[in-house]
């Protein structure tokens, strides 16, 4: 071996050792955390998903689009034509960005008009679109506006609605970490139940 | 609870725990670099490889150890990408186009990550595993590996040698990176990261649809991509998609893995320093105070402009959530965005683009520091230390002595080699800034009008050469222009350095170091903390203040 050339001599082990490590970091961790994971937490492995009537409806951690008076809405959504699980993602609009300011301005008015509420009384998370697309949440106030409009199409009583909303909050973890929010799909399979 | 009170909670959490990890990982690191035994496993690999490992190698041949290794990286993934769609778990997936795939294979080698492509739509799930992730591990051994070199050439007196690359390489992946990621993608299966094998599932939805569900392979990747400081996601909209940051707390441990390395790599080199004698414990705290001043008045700016929600958009909305999560909100938002571009990671929670103009300019600056604060893994603790020589030459040119650290004298060779380290980022993100603004079709990529849309392509230069990989997003940036321009940069940005810090190091491993004077400048205390941050941002903001000046600045200003 002494006759080859440190410049192939060192290109080979350095072929040799990425190779070792492809097999080791690229198959044998992923695969063995599979494994385990599969094992020990079945269910978030694949995505928490949510059943009704022993049919699979979507995760709960994924956001899902809703229209119609009957359901509790989502924040608007980038990803795709809205909620595309295939294309997540943001609208990327800037800050200053014309386009954004009237496509806000245009959804407080529908949210407003669709609640029956005052446009200054619509929140932040209902008029712009999440980071992901894909949102599980909206704000409690974003919930609490839409629990009338929700009550009287389903005839229920808004009390009654407004106390699954608060049933489906997530407070701040550990009292400090995030944000409080309210999961649209648990809470629109609640309504059904109900 | 008051939502700032709830903020710093949240903050001072997360510091507690960095600082209850830093000493016991820290020496485990010191211990893993300093040892003489090699693991079974280990001599196995070495076996295998072929590789001497108790070789000791020249500055010259640890050098072109890495690049020959970052080399043939490249060309693995750039192949994987280009045959995924006849290779097992295909998903569905084509190849990627040729310019797409150069700049994905040089974006990972490079620990930067910058994503032109969208990972749902475009990506393999073998060339996941088996290409991005496993580039996840090694592009941060490799930083690990450069950093310890340079650590060696400070504690060594008349030595021509560094240490073994090979042995570096694989003992950072065995003995930290691999045990850290096993245990941290359970913490985050757990917490509900998907780690499956399938792809698309179109499910029927509750309100009458469909949606289609992704899966994959994807809390093992995730893990490593925020401990390697790496941050390409598994999805499009990575760390804010929920299947790869389901909740507040699996955000704060990735905040946490995001900095877990490079924090306690500080105390690794006081460790190293004291043991050897070249140093001490302080040393190594003196480095860390420069990162972390700058880290939290970084953090102080961009949390305030994104709860205050500056610009006319943000304002008609009444709040900053744009390309934002409600169960982030801003405060766990502003602080994904600090530690991110403090660290070269470059994943992202929610949205620069969407950020307040100067909460926005504020991520953009931690990148354009040089990702010190604390920086990459490996590549932050190398970028600091040269930082801190240069403020031994500044404040010994201040007091006319000359100047050292930690005995080693910068002379002529050193300071040439930390002045081209130091030019090295900013010629590569001015150059490329400016090539891409006299193009038209480059300047169409833009995807916001005016200054903020010079502010989504200066950030794209600045995340490439800085091997950041965050993105203003809006940018069009799977154009030929683009994905070549940055790939050079990310190539550049990231290989230039390392041939000069590893040069530097063997220059000062072949010093013998000048004994402690009375005129000798203290480089552990306050005064030197502040020299480093001050030479940070002097050299920073002298040579990106008219950048700035024409982005988030013209913007914030409006």
């Amino acid at each position: 071996m002494s006759s080859t050339s440190p410049w192939l001599r060192r290109h080979l082990a350095a072929a040799r050792v990425l190779l070792v490590m492809t097999v080791l970091l690229g198959v044998a961790y992923p695969l063995a955390v599979t494994g385990v994971a599969q094992l020990v937490f079945p269910h978030q492995a694949d995505g928490s998903p949510v059943t009704h009537d022993g049919e699979v409806v979507g995760s709960e951690l994924l956001g899902q689009s809703f229209s119609g008076p009957r359901w509790f809405h989502p924040r608007p959504s980038a990803a795709g034509d809205g909620y595309d699980g295939s294309a997540s993602g943001a609208s990327n609009l800037g800050p200053n960005n014309e386009e954004l300011t009237a496509a806000v301005e245009e959804r407080r008015a529908t949210v407003a008009a669709e609640n029956g509420v005052a446009p200054e009384e619509v929140p932040a998370d209902a008029l712009t679109a999440s980071g992901s697309g894909l949102d599980p949440h909206i704000s409690p106030a974003y919930a609490d506006l839409q629990a009338v409009r929700v009550a009287r199409a389903r005839g229920m009583d808004p009390g009654e609605v407004r106390a699954l909303v608060r049933e489906h909050t997530t407070g701040r973890a550990l009292g400090f970490l995030g944000e409080p929010g309210v999961n649209v799909l648990t809470l629109n399979l609640a309504l059904e139940d109900a | 609870m008051s939502d700032t009170l709830a903020g710093l909670l949240q903050i001072a959490l997360l510091f507690c725990l960095l600082a209850a990890v830093y000493v016991p990982l820290g020496d485990h690191m010191a211990r893993v670099y300093s040892s003489t035994r090699h693991l079974a496993a280990e001599r196995l690999v070495y076996r295998l490889c072929g590789v001497q490992a108790d070789t000791e190698q020249r500055p010259g041949a640890y050098l072109r150890g890495v690049l020959a290794f970052s080399l043939l990286s490249i060309l693995l993934v750039y192949l994987l990408q280009r045959v995924q769609q006849w290779l097992p778990l295909s998903i569905g997936m084509g190849p990627v186009d040729p310019d797409q795939a150069w700049n994905t294979a040089v974006s990972f080698a490079a620990n930067t990550n910058w994503q032109s492509y969208s990972g749902e739509a475009a990506m393999s799930h073998l060339t996941q595993m088996a290409g991005l992730a496993v580039q996840n591990f090694l592009s941060a051994a490799v930083g690990m590996s450069v950093a310890m070199a340079l650590v060696r050439g400070l504690i060594r007196r008349r030595s021509d040698t560094l240490g073994n690359f090979w042995v570096d390489l694989v003992r950072t992946v065995v003995r930290v990176l691999l045990p850290l990621s096993f245990a941290g993608a359970l913490v985050l299966v757990a917490g509900g990261v998907v780690q499956n094998l399938s792809g698309l599932t179109e499910q029927a939805t509750l309100g009458g649809g469909t949606q289609l569900v992704p899966g994959g392979p994807v809390a093992s990747q995730e893990v490593i991509k925020e401990l390697g400081t790496n941050g390409g996601g598994f999805f499009n909209a990575n760390s804010a998609h929920p299947f790869e940051n389901p909740s507040a707390w699996t955000n704060l441990f990735e905040i946490f893995l995001i900095l877990l390395i490079p924090v306690s790599l500080t105390r690794t080199y006081g460790t190293l320093l004291a043991r050897s004698g070249a140093g001490s414990h302080r040393h190594g705290l003196a480095i860390l105070g420069a990162m972390a001043t700058l880290f939290c008045v970084s953090l102080a700016a961009t949390t305030a402009a994104e709860v205050h929600g500056g610009g006319a958009a943000t304002q008609a909305a009444g709040a900053a959530m744009e390309g934002k999560e409600v169960r982030f909100g801003e405060w766990a938002s502003a602080l994904f965005a600090t530690a991110t571009t403090g660290t070269s990671t470059g994943a992202v929670n929610s949205f620069h683009d969407s950020f307040t103009p100067l909460g926005g300019g504020m991520v953009l600056f931690n990148m354009l520091l040089g990702e010190v604060t604390p920086g990459g893994v490996g590549s932050g603790l190398y970028g600091m230390l040269v930082l801190a020589m240069l403020a031994v030459f500044l404040g010994g040119l201040m007091i006319g002595r000359t100047p050292e650290y930690l005995g080693k004298r910068i002379g002529a060779r050193e300071i040439k080699l930390i002045a081209l380290f130091v030019l090295t980022t900013p010629a590569l993100v001015l150059v490329g800034t400016g090539i891409a603004m006299a193009l038209p079709q480059a300047r169409a990529s833009m995807g916001d009008p005016g200054a903020h849309g010079f502010t989504e392509v200066l950030y794209a230069f600045a995340s490439g050469a800085n091997n950041n990989g965050s993105a203003f997003a809006g940018l069009g940036a799977d154009t030929f222009f683009y994905n070549t321009a940055i790939g050079l940069a990310m190539l550049f940005g990231r290989f230039l350095p390392i041939v000069f810090a590893l040069t530097l190091a063997g220059a000062l491993a072949a010093q013998q170091p000048a004994p402690v004077t009375a005129g000798t400048l203290p480089t552990h205390r306050p005064l030197f903390v502040t020299m480093v941050v001050a030479t940070t941002v002097i050299v920073t903001g002298l040579t990106f203040f008219p950048a700035l000046a024409l982005g988030p600045i013209a913007e914030g200003l409006l």
